[in-house]
Order: structure tokens, then C-alpha cells, then sequence
């Protein structure tokens, strides 16, 4: 990485099933203005921007980017739209991220969003083609059979999916911009829910989710006069990947990804990074349904292959006493704005080792993870960032 | 201009979404590779391509091999049997939906096949469901028999012992 990167300041909406009093301009505006707020910085600051959401399919708008280039302050700018699925939000940023490493720009504004309820991504996702039957019903049934591969191979107890579920609703009550609020959650009330794909149930399942999320990713430079003027650390970036695979392939395995393993070895190599559980301090990664906790637990090597659910059955990854808190802000299965999430996971992570996640927090966090991934699990992207400035 | 409020009188508020639904139609260009496949469906038959560098036989194949990235050129004809390698059971409504919920929904490795894809299992109870289960494609009557993946009606159990967990490990 040729020049040091830094997070200087973010920005996400308070994550709702139905924004009815705000259009897509006015959603992606809200959180980029509170992104600048915390950066101490101006629309004029901005050099660049760079915005991701899931396939245009979902709310039916062709190249949003082109409308939202006023609502974020980008006529007359550099404006670049990234395509990844579900994942997008992730490589949104890398992609931001880039461009100050290469030197190019001293601050680039990032944005991810998705308006689910202008949408129906289920219909989106479940197009007639001649050479598929229509069957899927939905993300849900794409990985269900996926997550049932995985429980016959690892041997998990069936209860793991539900814990996870347990856990990040329980987390999301710490944070106030968390979508789903579920105090009463329980491992009865998920086991109770509708079994919508069997074997994943209503409540192991994310939300849809109206959100955006943002950040104002600066140089060196930048990340010290954002410091000076508002007094908030910057969180920087220590390693940033992606990779892909292609959805079909024979031989390719689908409950622990080639992609994202490379991409895991890539970014940890990058931050110095040998044993990914005892060196971070905690990860956002991307769980839309919850036994993808355990399935990602080893495909990004903080446990080995067939082990991840241990982790989950003993309480590691729970902000209450786990020693390698995962979503920490309830992650994707309490806030889903799909194209927004995989950039919230990034962002969560930077606040992480600010020290700005509030009730969140976990104590003392210098290292963090960011993780998404989408489509067919087949595209990755991730980041470590730190408290620390990078050698 | 600028301050003025519009207040609405109706008792049901200012209008916030408004529904269109929309359609596209996709005039689809199969190209060589994939069309071979779908004349296959026309004829209800199941066409494999082979790769000729690691022999992999791809259904449906779009035409070439993704991890030599070289061209399928050899056909091969498939059986109409085949195991659930992995399954789900939707239980989910949604938009356009075409089939009754609770439905089994498998990935299904056709026999000389080494990919799997996804088809409906019918005559088999959802309870009954599971992997290593033999089932056999059902075409639709030759009458309605067209260039896609709709010439076949369903998948149904054979009766026939389970495949060993081994046959099919790895296509998980």
C-alpha cells in the first residue's frame, strides 16, 4: 500500500423496514452528511465519490448512481459505482480506499445503500431463466441447502444456527441504529418461528432493511487535520482484499469458499496478521443467516475446518465475556440494507478501534475486522483496520 | 415556493409509495454451448459437456470449463437419474410463484454428471427428504417439451437404495 489510509469519519441512518419520509437521495444524504459531520469536513472537502448498492434489479432504478451524483455532493466530481452483490458494500470501500492508497485522492466520501422497501429483492433474485428452474425463493434458498451441507459435514449440533441468532439480537440492543430490536429473543422463539427453508428458521434469517451507510476515507494528511478538529482518532486501514469465484464450477466448494480464504490470507498477510482469533480484537462478518457464523469462523481461520460451531456453542463470539466478539452491533441478521451491510461491517469494524461504539464497544479494541461477501458466497472483500498507524 | 406545505384532506394521509409494477421481457441468445443443452430439453435428454482437460461433465453447461478455461467441445448424454446431493424446503411465499408451498427444493448431481443444479422434488412427502436420496427426472408430455429447464416436470424418488455419502461428497 503506497500511501496510509484512514477512516475519518462515518456515518450510517437508523436502519428501518419502511423509510417513507425520505427517497434514495434523501437516505444516502443522511448518512453521508452525519459521515462528514464526524470528519469535521465539508462537501468541498470531498474529492471523490465512491457508492455501491446490490443489483439495480432490486428497487428498479438503473444506475441510481447517476440521480444521487447532487444528493452527494458529486456533480462536477469523480463518482464511481461498484457492482458485487451483496458484498458490494465492502468492495465499495476497498474501491474508496484505493484511491487515497494510490496517491490520487486526499478524501473520497463512500456510500452503500438499499431501499428494500421501494423493493422486492425476492422477485429480483428469482428471475425465470431457460437454463434454471424457478425454485429459490430468495437468498434463503440459495444457502439453506448450503448451510445443510454444512451441518452434515461438521457434525454441528442443530441448536448452533439458533445461538447465533440469540447472540446478534441481543447485541443489536446496544446499538441505537440497529434495525431489528428484540428483547425478549430466545432460543425458543427462534425454535418457535416459521421454518421458512428448512432447516433455517423466520428468525435466523436478516430483516429487509431501508439504510445507507457511509465514510470519509482520508490520507495521512487528512486523517490529522480530521484529529485536530473534531478530537476523534481515525481508525486505519492495515489490509484490504477481494476476490471471487465463479458460481459453478465442479469441485468447488461451496460451505468453505476458495475466495474467501484467499482473501482472509491475503488481508492477514497484509496486517502482520498469523492467528486471526488472538490478534483481533473482534470482526464484523457478514451473517445474513446465522449459521454462516460457524461456516466463516473457518473459512476466515479463527477456527479450524469442521470447528467453527465450537466457537459459536461456547460464547467466544458474544460481546457478553466471548474472548473474539463477532457483530458486536447485531450484524446483518438485525439490520439488513443489502448493499449498505457489507459497509456497515467495515465501518462497525473502524468504530471498533475508535473507540466510538458505545454501549457496543468492546473494551480496549486496537485491531478489527470488516468482512462481505455476496452473489453465490463467490465475492469477498475485507479489512483489517487498526487503532494504530501503520508502519 | 420554497416553504409552502402542501396539506393533503384526505383522511389517509399525503401519498409516500406508490406501486408500478413492471415487466421485461428478455429476447435471450443461447449461444452454441448452452443451446446444445436446451435442444437436449426439447428432446427430453440431459446433454453433458466434458471438459477436455480434466474430464469434468458439466449440465447445464454455458461452454466452457471454469477452472481450465478452456471450450467444451465433447458431448455427452446423461441419464434422467441422479442423487440429492443437499436440499431445502421453502415455506416462503413470494411474488410470481409458481409452485404450492411447503416445496423440496434439491441440488441434484445427475448420474456421469460432476455439477449439481437445482430441481424440484415432488411425490415425496417433505418430511421423507434427504441427501444421498436417487430420483429421476419426470418430463412434461412431449407435446410441451421446449428448449429449457420447464421440459422437465419434477424430480421423484426411485426407490432405489441411498448413494453413499462418499459418491458425492465432494459436489457439496
Amino acid at each position: 500500500m503506497a500511501e496510509r489510509v484512514a477512516v475519518i469519519g462515518v456515518g450510517q441512518t437508523y436502519h428501518r423496514s419502511k423509510r417513507d419520509d425520505v427517497s434514495i437521495a434523501g437516505l444516502v444524504r443522511e448518512a453521508a452528511v452525519r459521515a462528514l459531520e464526524d470528519a469535521g469536513c465539508t462537501w468541498d472537502d470531498i474529492d471523490a465519490v465512491v457508492i455501491g448498492k446490490a443489483p439495480d434489479m432490486f428497487e428498479g432504478i438503473m444506475m441510481p448512481e447517476l440521480y444521487l451524483a447532487a444528493a452527494l455532493g458529486a456533480v462536477g466530481k469523480p463518482m464511481l459505482r461498484v457492482h458485487t452483490a451483496g458484498s458490494v458494500g465492502g468492495s465499495t470501500a476497498v474501491v474508496a480506499a484505493h484511491l487515497v492508497a494510490g496517491g490520487i485522492h486526499q478524501r473520497v466520501l463512500t456510500v452503500a445503500f438499499e431501499k428494500q422497501s421501494d423493493s422486492d429483492a425476492m422477485w429480483a433474485l428469482s428471475v425465470p431463466q431457460p437454463f434454471s428452474a424457478p425454485l429459490l425463493a430468495g437468498a434463503g434458498g440459495y444457502f439453506a441447502p448450503i448451510i445443510r451441507a454444512y451441518m452434515r459435514r461438521s457434525g454441528a449440533p442443530l441448536d448452533t444456527g439458533m445461538r447465533v441468532a440469540v447472540k446478534d439480537r441481543l447485541h443489536a440492543l446496544k446499538n441505537p441504529y440497529a434495525h431489528l430490536k428484540m428483547p425478549d429473543i430466545s432460543m425458543e422463539k427462534v425454535e418457535e418461528s416459521v421454518m421458512l427453508w428448512d432447516p433455517l428458521h423466520y428468525l435466523e434469517s436478516c430483516p429487509s432493511s431501508d439504510g445507507a451507510a457511509a465514510m470519509v476515507l482520508g490520507s495521512e494528511k487528512a486523517a490529522a487535520q480530521a484529529e485536530a478538529s473534531t478530537g476523534r482518532r481515525p481508525a486505519w486501514v492495515h489490509g484490504m482484499a477481494m476476490r471471487s469465484e465463479p458460481t459453478m464450477f465442479a469441485g468447488r466448494n461451496q460451505v468453505n469458499p476458495q475466495a474467501g480464504r484467499d482473501c482472509a490470507r491475503d488481508v492477514y498477510a497484509q496486517a502482520g496478521i498469523t492467528n486471526p482469533r488472538e490478534q483481533l480484537d473482534c470482526a464484523e462478518v457478514y451473517v445474513p443467516f446465522s449459521w454462516y457464523e460457524p461456516m466463516w469462523l473457518e473459512n476466515l481461520g479463527f477456527a479450524p475446518e469442521g470447528e467453527g460451531w465450537k466457537l459459536t456453542q461456547s460464547g467466544a463470539t458474544s460481546l457478553d465475556g466471548g474472548d473474539i466478539p463477532w457483530n458486536c452491533s447485531g450484524g446483518v441478521l438485525s439490520s439488513n440494507p443489502i448493499g449498505a451491510s457489507g459497509m456497515l461491517r467495515f465501518l462497525e469494524a473502524a468504530l471498533q478501534v475508535r473507540g466510538l461504539a458505545g454501549e457496543h464497544q468492546v473494551e480496549g479494541a486496537r485491531k478489527a475486522l470488516g468482512h462481505a461477501y455476496g452473489g453465490g458466497a463467490q465475492f469477498f472483500a475485507m479489512w483489517v483496520v487498526g487503532a494504530d498507524r501503520p508502519e | 415556493m420554497s416553504d409552502q406545505t402542501y396539506v393533503t384532506k384526505d383522511p389517509r394521509g399525503p401519498v409516500t409509495q406508490l406501486a408500478t409494477p413492471m415487466r421485461l421481457d428478455y429476447l435471450f441468445t443461447a449461444g452454441l454451448s448452452l443451446s446444445r443443452n436446451l435442444r437436449g430439453y426439447q428432446r427430453a435428454e440431459f446433454v453433458g459437456q466434458k471438459c477436455p482437460v480434466c474430464g469434468k461433465v458439466y449440465v447445464p453447461s454455458r461452454g466452457s470449463c471454469p477452472v481450465d478455461g478452456v471450450a467444451l467441445t465433447e458431448e455427452v448424454p446423461l441419464k434422467n437419474t441422479g442423487t440429492v446431493t443437499t436440499y431445502c424446503v421453502v415455506n416462503v411465499p413470494f411474488a410470481g410463484q409458481s409452485i404450492k408451498i411447503p416445496y423440496i427444493c434439491a441440488q441434484i448431481l445427475l448420474d456421469g454428471a460432476n455439477l449439481s443444479f437445482m430441481g424440484l422434488i415432488q411425490e415425496c412427502d417433505v418430511e421423507d427428504i434427504h441427501m444421498g436420496m436417487r430420483v429421476e427426472a419426470l418430463w412434461v408430455d412431449e407435446a410441451d417439451l421446449v428448449p429449457s429447464l420447464a421440459s422437465v416436470k419434477y424430480f421423484r424418488p426411485t426407490g432405489e437404495p441411498d448413494a453413499d455419502y462418499e459418491t458425492y461428497r465432494e459436489y457439496l
